[in-house]
């Protein structure tokens, strides 16, 4: 089948402001929108710029904007798109991220945010040859919060990031939980007074945004307001 | 730009991290990286991680080298696999301490499941081997390790793709990359260069690997006179999903999985009697092909891209969801069914190299069949060849290859970097390295890569894929002959500096053509059937002449094989039937 692209393109290079270029490309239903962007890179124009490695969804290289929705063109089957929208469809960089090159968004601040909430366990407790114990129920509660691949997608798709450019982002919030919930980690309470703050999760305004769009399915408002829920339960948080 | 560290990384997945978080304690380090370090293909690993913890039931780390072994079909160095085996243990241990979210028995105590070609006592039948986290068991080593790193504020620098390896008398002196985000050439000087680059996988038509697997260490390597060894050995894996090569792990079948044919039969029943879905990837991927074959693919027209059917069914939704959510998510979104009503259309893929740059235990290079240590130059990871995987890897070995060789390489830099002099290195070490990248965008007209690329895989698949003979893999080493030829007058169409995919496409073009000319003529050489290597022409696995390791040296058009013994000292090589 038949479909039209129509790609935001920035070269910075040569480009004053962006612009939308229309590509026609012949494509299988069942093939991903990263297919269709491979046939013009290799075979129409080599200058548009993309990032893109596993092609099947783990790895998070190739967040974009699809149809206005945020997602992954490798998990973005072309028939779904089409049946949906149409057969033109509109493809944008991720929301934001400053563009360095089309498609291509410079990440610093998103993984800076990341990198804030101290995205390891924190736990010295000395183990000799041998795992600490944790029960399945237990290793449950922050089980989809372990699928997070750091795409962007959420992050882009928020809200609340239109107006509010510190709000350290769904993704982060998600990464706080992670340690948060986990029975092994020893900081939690120092966790919950990290993400504590007016830029922290109480900037999550509940618009399910970044929910609906994950890619790996994270449940993450639900865990953002599970997050909330904590510190107002922690004795002695100061705001 | 030149830059001086102790020590550069290049490739940041299991084994690049594994050793920079060793390495990064006692020696300025650089981690160097074409992607995100959280982009890498570690993170697409599913099934598990083994090592004989002994959680579900007895295991000993004998038996798990033993398997290893055995699966890569003797070609092993067995005191290797012997350490590999019993580092295991600790290296997820480690994992977990660190904060891996392993999936956990009732006890609380890391889950192991079965995986193919792991067996209790020497073969008597499948063991509870592989530990894992769901089916992204990877993921999580990939994330865990990569939180560490930040933890222990290891130095990054992304999207630089490696051009080239600078070595002077022996040593290695550093590498020359360029930084996608501007297109400037840098020069990392380092005492120790390690190499943790991943596979190649992408030289084939389907493959699960990668759009970014394209072997570049290996290739700078090869281009700069080091041999590749054991390069005629590939792994393709018995379980892609149909036409787009997706991996469905291994795990499916550890969990109870079941292969069938066109008349439902359970066919493994035919050529794996004891093991059954659950023998070494080689022979279920060969018993698929045969069935393709024979005309009892589902279609059953016996072509090329026939496929079989991996029923899942009976494991039950549960099951799926707790422990093959992705394999479960996959299914879903590229076929359209869910694997607890529908059975998975199945068909081998391109998976994953056991050859790779020559090292020894502690990651060193070794340039020669007297294995001579290049000064300073490591390599770990899918890229290196140990050798633990020999003829054909067994599912899970492959991340405890990274945790395992890159915590050694790590530390081995950690001691060499304190006597090792600084590197002295001027810009003309990159010359060649800009000479190249200047022709490519020297704005001349030229063919694009697109319909080179797409001539490899299809050369590769066709005709160096599961079953090989002679007259095929000639073809082969001449049309990847040919398309190296057009290669040269390739140009970009983007000349921008900025973020120029264009010119990485090129750059990767290049060394998954290399890389295919020395899989091709070493196997082609190869006068035997051995693991992964299938000949139609040499059915028999031939001891007496070909118990031996290749090292593929890349000179100019042609590729020189040489070979050395392998290390048989713990267990004698015997048939092996499963």
């Amino acid at each position: 089948m038949n479909i039209i692209l129509k790609i935001k393109r920035y070269n910075p290079d040569t480009d004053k402001q962006p612009y939308v270029q229309e590509y026609k490309v012949d494509v299988q239903p069942n093939e991903r929108l990263l297919d269709a962007l491979m046939q013009i890179k290799r075979f129409q124009d080599g200058s548009l710029g993309f990032r893109k490695s596993c092609a099947h969804g783990v790895c998070g290289s190739d967040a974009m904007r699809i149809n206005g929705k945020d997602g992954l063109a490798c998990k973005t089957l072309v028939k779904d798109v089409v049946e949906k929208d149409g057969d033109i469809v509109t493809v944008e960089p991720l929301h934001h991220l400053p563009v360095l090159r089309d498609l291509i968004v410079k990440q610093d601040d998103f993984f800076n945010k990341y990198r804030a909430v101290q995205p390891f366990l924190i736990n010295d407790e000395k183990m000799d040859r041998q795992e600490r114990v944790q029960s399945p129920e237990e290793r449950l509660v922050f089980d989809d919060t372990t699928n997070c691949i750091l795409c962007g997608a959420c992050y882009s798709s928020c809200p609340i990031l239109d107006t509010k450019p510190d709000y350290i982002g769904p993704a982060a919030c998600v990464q706080a939980f992670r340690f948060i919930a986990d029975s092994r980690d020893r900081a939690k309470n120092e966790r919950l007074q990290m993400v504590h703050t007016s830029d922290g999760v109480w900037a999550c305004d509940n618009h399910f945004k970044c929910t609906q769009c994950c890619p790996r399915g994270i449940l993450i408002t639900k865990r953002i307001n599970q997050t909330k829920q904590m510190i107002k339960e922690l004795k002695g948080v100061k705001k | 730009m030149i830059h001086q560290f102790d020590t550069v990384i290049v490739g940041s997945g299991g084994a690049g991290l594994y050793a920079a978080l060793e390495a990064s304690q006692k020696s300025r380090t650089a981690v160097l990286s074409k992607l995100h370090p959280v982009r890498s293909h570690t993170g697409a690993a599913q099934g598990g991680i083994s090592a004989a913890l002994g959680n579900v039931e007895e295991d000993k780390a004998e038996w798990h080298a033993f398997d290893t072994v055995k699966g890569g079909d003797y070609l092993v160095d067995q005191q290797a696999a012997q350490t590999l085996a019993e580092e295991a243990i600790q290296a997820v241990y480690d994992l977990e301490n660190r904060g891996l979210p392993f999936n956990r028995t009732k006890d609380g105590r890391i889950d192991q499941r079965r995986f193919g070609g792991h067996t209790r006592n020497f073969g008597e039948g499948p063991v509870h081997r592989a530990c894992y986290a769901a089916d992204r068991t990877g993921h999580m080593i990939l994330q865990t390790l990569y939180q560490q790193c930040i933890k222990n504020k290891v130095s990054f620098f992304d999207e630089y793709q490696v051009l080239d390896v600078i070595l002077e008398d022996n040593t290695c002196k550093g590498v020359v990359v360029v930084e996608l985000a501007t297109g400037e050439l840098h020069i990392f000087a380092a005492k120790a260069v390690l190499f943790a680059t991943g596979g190649f996988g992408r030289m084939f038509k389907i493959t699960s690997n990668a759009y970014a697997n394209t072997g570049d260490g290996p290739a700078v390597c090869a281009r700069r006179g080091i041999p590749l060894e054991d390069m005629e050995f590939y792994q393709f894996h018995p379980t892609g999903i149909m036409g787009l090569g997706i991996l469905i792990s291994e795990a499916v079948r550890g969990e109870g999985g079941i292969l069938r044919n066109r008349k439902g039969e359970r066919f493994m029943e035919r050529y794996s009697p004891k093991l059954l879905d659950l023998a070494p990837r080689d022979i279920v991927a060969r018993s698929i092909q045969t069935e393709i074959r024979a005309g009892m693919g589902i279609r059953g027209d016996s072509k090329i891209d026939d496929y079989v059917h991996l029923d899942a069914t009976h494991l039950g939704k549960e099951t799926l969801k707790k422990k093959l959510p992705d394999i479960t998510d996959f299914c879903k979104t590229y076929l359209g069914i869910d694997p607890a009503d529908a059975p998975i259309p199945v068909l081998p893929t391109a998976h994953y190299a056991m050859g790779g740059i020559p090292t020894d235990m502690h990651g060193r290079v070794l340039k020669d069949a007297d294995n001579t240590i290049v000064s300073g130059l490591y390599a770990a990871g899918e890229c290196a060849c140990v050798s633990v995987h020999g003829a054909n890897r067994l599912g899970t070995n492959s991340l405890l290859d990274l945790v395992v060789f890159g915590r050694r390489a790590g530390q081995h830099i950690a001691e060499y970097i304190k006597s090792a002099k600084a590197a002295v290195v001027d810009d003309s070490a990159a010359n060649d390295a800009r000479e190249w990248i200047s022709r490519i965008t020297d704005g001349a007209a030229g063919p694009h890569g697109g319909h080179i690329s797409e001539e490899m895989q299809t050369t590769m698949m066709e005709k160096v894929g599961i079953y090989r003979n002679a007259q095929q893999m000639q073809a082969a080493v001449d049309e990847i002959q040919a398309l190296r030829k057009r290669y040269h007058a390739v140009r970009v169409q983007d000349t921008s500096k900025s973020f120029n995919t264009d010119l990485l496409e090129v750059i990767e073009l290049g060394n998954l053509l290399d890389l295919s000319l020395v899989t091709a003529a070493a196997a082609l050489q190869r006068q035997e059937s051995r693991g992964a290597h299938s000949r139609e022409d040499f059915t028999e696995r031939d001891d007496e002449k070909w118990l031996r390791h290749s090292l593929a040296y890349l000179e100019g058009d042609t590729v020189r094989l040489d070979y050395k013994p392998v290390d048989t000292s713990i267990w004698e090589p015997k048939p092996r039937i499963y």
